[in-house]
C-alpha cells in the first residue's frame, strides 16, 4: 500500500541506475516514519536494558544471600563488568548489528517499512552500504540527541549556566537538519554518506485483465459488454491506472460514482446493479487499446492530451 | 490436467500481451521473491545451492522484465511489484555481502593502519593543537595557581591540589596491593574514555573548531597537573604513571580528535568533489579510524586497571607505556599490508 501510494507522491522520488542499466525509483523515508522508528527503537532498547539490569540486580541480591566472604565480592564484581559490557554494546551495537544486516534496518524501521541504504554517488549509480557508513551514521548520533539532551537536563541546576539554551539550540540545529536538505538527511547520513528510503513489500496482485467480466460475460447479469473505438479513446493512461486502483480497493460506493462519470463520458444509460463487470470490461479494453498504441509509440498520458 | 498444461492454457488465453507476457515470467519472479525473502531474513540454510547460484541470473531477469514492462504494459501493480522486487534483490547483490567476521579481519590486517595513514595530516594538526594545550596549560598554571582549580576538574583534585606535599602526591601514584575491584574500575574508565573519544569525533561535525578546542581543554588539564607534580620534583614519576595506560588513551583520543577533524575539514574544504560527496568519504574513513580508537581505548582501559596500578617502579612503568606506544606506531605506520582488492 505505502509503495502504491508513493507512487504519485513524487518529491521524495529518486531515481538510482545500478550497474545495469536499469533505472530503479527509490522512494525517500518520510521524517515523520523516521522519527516513529526512533521512538520504537529506543522504547525496545530502554524496556530490554531495563528488564537485563532487573534481571542482574535479582541475581545480585541473591548473591547477597550466600555468605562466604571473599568469593561473594568477586562473583559481584564480574556480575558489574558483565553488566556495565551488556549496557555498553547494547546501547552502541543495537542500531549496528540491524543495520549491517541484510534488510539493513533496525526492528523501528521494519516495523514502519524503511530502512537504510548508501546515498548514490553523483554519477546517479548505486554503491553498497558498507560497515564503515553504518558506523559513522551511528557514532552521530551522539551529538545530534544525547549531547544536547543532557545539556538540557543539567541546565535547570544551574551549575551549567547558558549551557542549557546552548544545548536547546544545538538540538535545534540537528533535529531541523532533515528540513534543509531536499533529501532529507539527518547529520549522521551526511557524514556516512547513507540515507533512508521506504523498503517496498510489495506483492504481485492479481492481473486484472485476465479475471471476471474483463474477459467474458458478467456473471450477475449475463451480459457482455463491449466498447467502441470513440468509447475508449476519451481516456488515458492516468484514468486507466485511477480505475486499476478504483477495481482493487474494491469500495462500493467508489465503483458507484467511477461507473456513473465513465457513462456520463461516453454517453450510455448508467443502470444499476452490475458497476464491477462493466468497470471490468471497460478497464481491460480500454488497457488492451492503450498498450496496442504504445507499441506503435503513441501514449495518452490523460483524457486531456490526444492520441 | 497438469498444473503446466493449465498454465500453457492460461496464458495462450490471455488477450493482452502484456499479460502473457507477465503469465510467461510470474513464476520466475516468485523464485526470485523467495529467495531474496530468505535472505533478508537471514536464513541462509534454507537456500539450496542451485537457489544461491540462480540468484544474480533471476536479479536480471526480473530487471529486464521492468524494463520491458515499462515499455508495453500499463499495469501499475505489476510495475509496482516488480520495482519492489528488483530493489530489494538489488540489496542483496549488491549488498554488504561480507559479514562482520570478514570485515573486522579486514579491519585488523590493514584496513584500520591504512585508514589511520590517511588521515596524517589531521594527525599533525591536533597533536600541535594537543601539545600547545599540554604547554598553556603548564604557562598559566605557572604563572597563576589560581589557574589550577579552573584547569582541573573537581572530581580528580582530590588529594592532588597546588600545595600538597611530597608524600600525598607520591601516595597518588601507588599502587593497589589487590586487584579486586579493578576491573570493574576498568570497565567505568572505557564507558568514560569512550564518551570523551566519540564526542571529539562528532563534534569534527562543526568544520572541526570545537574538536581542537577540546583537545586544547583536555591537555591543558594534564599541564596543570604536571605542572603541580613538578613542583615536587615528580614530573617522571607522574608521567611514569600515566604513560602505562596514557600512550595508548591519549593516542586514542588524538586519532578521535584527528578523524573528527579529517570530517570538518572535508566539509569545509571539499576540493573538487561536491561538499556531500567529499564529506561522506571522510566520514566513512574517519568511521573506521574511530572503529580503532574504540579498541584502543578498551586495551587503554585494561592498562589502566591493571598494569598502573599493580607495577609501582618508575622504570617498569615507562617501559610498559613505551612499548605500547612504540607497537602501536609500529602498527599503524610501519604495517603496510593492503587488504585484498583495497587501493589505499
Amino acid at each position: 500500500m505505502t509503495a502504491a501510494s508513493a507512487r504519485y507522491d513524487a518529491k521524495r522520488r529518486r531515481t538510482v541506475v545500478t550497474p545495469e542499466g536499469i533505472a530503479l525509483p527509490f522512494v525517500l523515508a518520510t521524517r515523520g516514519a523516521r522519527a516513529g522508528a526512533l521512538f520504537i527503537d529506543y522504547l525496545i532498547l530502554l524496556l530490554g536494558t531495563i528488564a537485563v539490569t532487573t534481571l542482574f540486580a535479582w541475581v545480585a541480591g541473591g548473591l547477597q544471600g550466600l555468605d562466604d566472604g571473599g568469593r561473594k565480592g568477586g562473583a559481584g564484581e564480574f556480575l558489574q563488568i558483565v553488566w556495565m559490557l551488556f549496557w555498553f554494546l547494547a546501547w552502541n551495537g543495537y542500531f549496528l548489528a540491524f543495520e549491517l544486516g541484510p534488510r539493513g534496518a533496525t526492528p523501528g524501521k521494519r516495523i514502519l517499512g524503511i530502512r537504510v541504504a548508501a546515498r548514490p554517488e553523483q554519477s546517479g549509480g548505486g554503491g553498497r552500504l558498507t560497515a564503515e557508513a553504518v558506523i559513522a551514521r551511528n557514532l552521530l548520533r551522539d551529538i545530534e540527541l544525547f549531547l544536547p539532551l543532557v545539556l538540557l537536563l543539567v541546565a535547570p541546576s544551574g551549575e551549567a549556566g547558558s549551557a542549557g539554551i546552548a544545548g536547546l539550540v544545538w538540538l535545534l540545529v540537528f533535529a531541523l537538519f532533515p528540513f534543509f536538505n531536499r533529501d532529507s538527511l539527518r547529520a549522521g547520513d551526511l557524514v556516512a554518506g547513507t540515507w533512508v528510503v521506504e523498503a517496498p513489500r510489495t506483492r504481485l496482485a492479481q492481473a486484472l485483465s485476465i479475471e471476471g467480466a474483463a474477459r467474458g460475460p458478467s456473471a450477475a447479469t449475463g451480459a457482455t459488454y463491449r466498447f467502441g473505438d470513440a468509447d475508449l479513446a476519451v481516456y488515458g493512461e492516468h484514468e486507466l491506472q485511477t480505475l486499476e486502483r478504483v477495481l482493487r480497493e474494491n469500495r462500493p460506493e467508489a465503483i458507484v460514482s467511477v461507473h456513473a462519470a465513465i457513462c456520463r463520458k461516453i454517453g450510455w444509460d448508467p443502470g444499476s446493479g452490475d458497476e464491477r463487470a462493466f468497470l471490468e470490461a471497460y478497464y481491460a479494453q480500454l488497457r488492451a487499446r492503450l498498450e496496442g498504441g504504445m507499441r506503435f509509440g503513441k501514449r495518452k498520458a490523460d483524457k486531456f492530451s490526444t492520441g | 490436467m497438469t498444473a503446466l498444461a493449465t498454465d500453457g492454457g492460461a496464458i495462450e488465453a490471455a488477450v493482452l500481451r502484456s499479460d502473457r507476457f507477465r503469465l510467461a515470467r510470474e513464476d520466475d519472479w516468485k523464485r526470485l521473491e523467495r529467495i531474496v525473502g530468505e535472505m533478508e531474513k537471514g536464513r541462509f540454510r534454507k537456500l539450496s545451492d542451485e537457489d544461491v547460484l540462480a540468484l544474480p541470473a533471476l536479479y536480471r531477469t526480473a530487471a529486464s522484465s521492468l524494463s520491458v514492462a515499462r515499455e508495453t504494459s500499463l499495469d501499475a501493480a505489476t510495475l509496482a511489484y516488480l520495482e519492489g522486487l528488483v530493489q530489494r534483490a538489488w540489496y542483496q547483490v549488491y549488498g554488504p555481502r561480507q559479514g562482520f567476521a570478514r570485515w573486522f579481519a579486514e579491519f585488523l590486517g590493514g584496513g584500520l593502519s591504512a585508514a589511520v595513514r590517511g588521515i596524517w595530516l589531521d594527525i599533525c594538526i591536533a597533536l600541535a593543537v594537543m601539545i600547545a594545550g599540554g604547554i598553556a596549560g603548564w604557562l598559566l598554571v605557572h604563572q597563576n595557581e589560581d589557574w589550577y582549580w579552573t584547569l582541573v576538574p573537581s572530581q580528580f583534585a582530590d588529594t592532588r591540589v597546588p600545595g600538597a606535599s611530597r608524600e600525598v602526591l607520591l601516595k597518588a601514584l601507588g599502587t593497589e596491593e589487590t586487584a579486586a575491584g579493578l576491573s570493574g574500575f576498568a570497565a567505568f574508565l572505557f564507558q568514560n574514555n569512550a564518551g570523551v573519544a566519540i564526542l571529539a569525533f562528532a563534534l569534527g561535525f562543526a568544520f572541526g573548531i570545537p574538536t581542537l578546542m577540546l583537545l586544547l581543554k583536555e591537555m591543558a588539564t594534564l599541564g596543570a597537573m604536571i605542572w603541580l607534580f613538578s613542583t615536587q620534583d615528580l614530573t617522571l614519576d607522574f608521567i611514569a604513571w600515566l604513560s602505562v595506560h596514557g600512550t595508548t588513551e591519549l593516542f586514542a583520543i588524538l586519532l578521535a580528535g584527528a578523524a573528527g577533524l579529517h570530517v570538518g575539514r572535508a566539509m569545509a574544504f571539499p576540493g573538487d568533489r561536491s561538499v556531500m560527496a567529499a564529506t561522506a568519504a571522510a566520514g566513512r574513513r574517519a568511521a573506521t579510524v574511530m572503529a580503532g580508537v574504540v579498541l584502543m581505548l578498551v586495551i587503554a582501559a585494561l592498562l589502566e586497571a591493571f598494569p598502573r596500578q599493580l607495577v609501582g617502579e618508575t622504570w617498569e612503568r615507562l617501559t610498559i607505556g613505551g612499548a605500547m606506544l612504540a607497537g602501536w606506531l609500529a602498527y599503524f605506520f610501519a604495517f603496510r599490508r593492503r587488504p585484498s582488492g583495497q587501493a589505499s
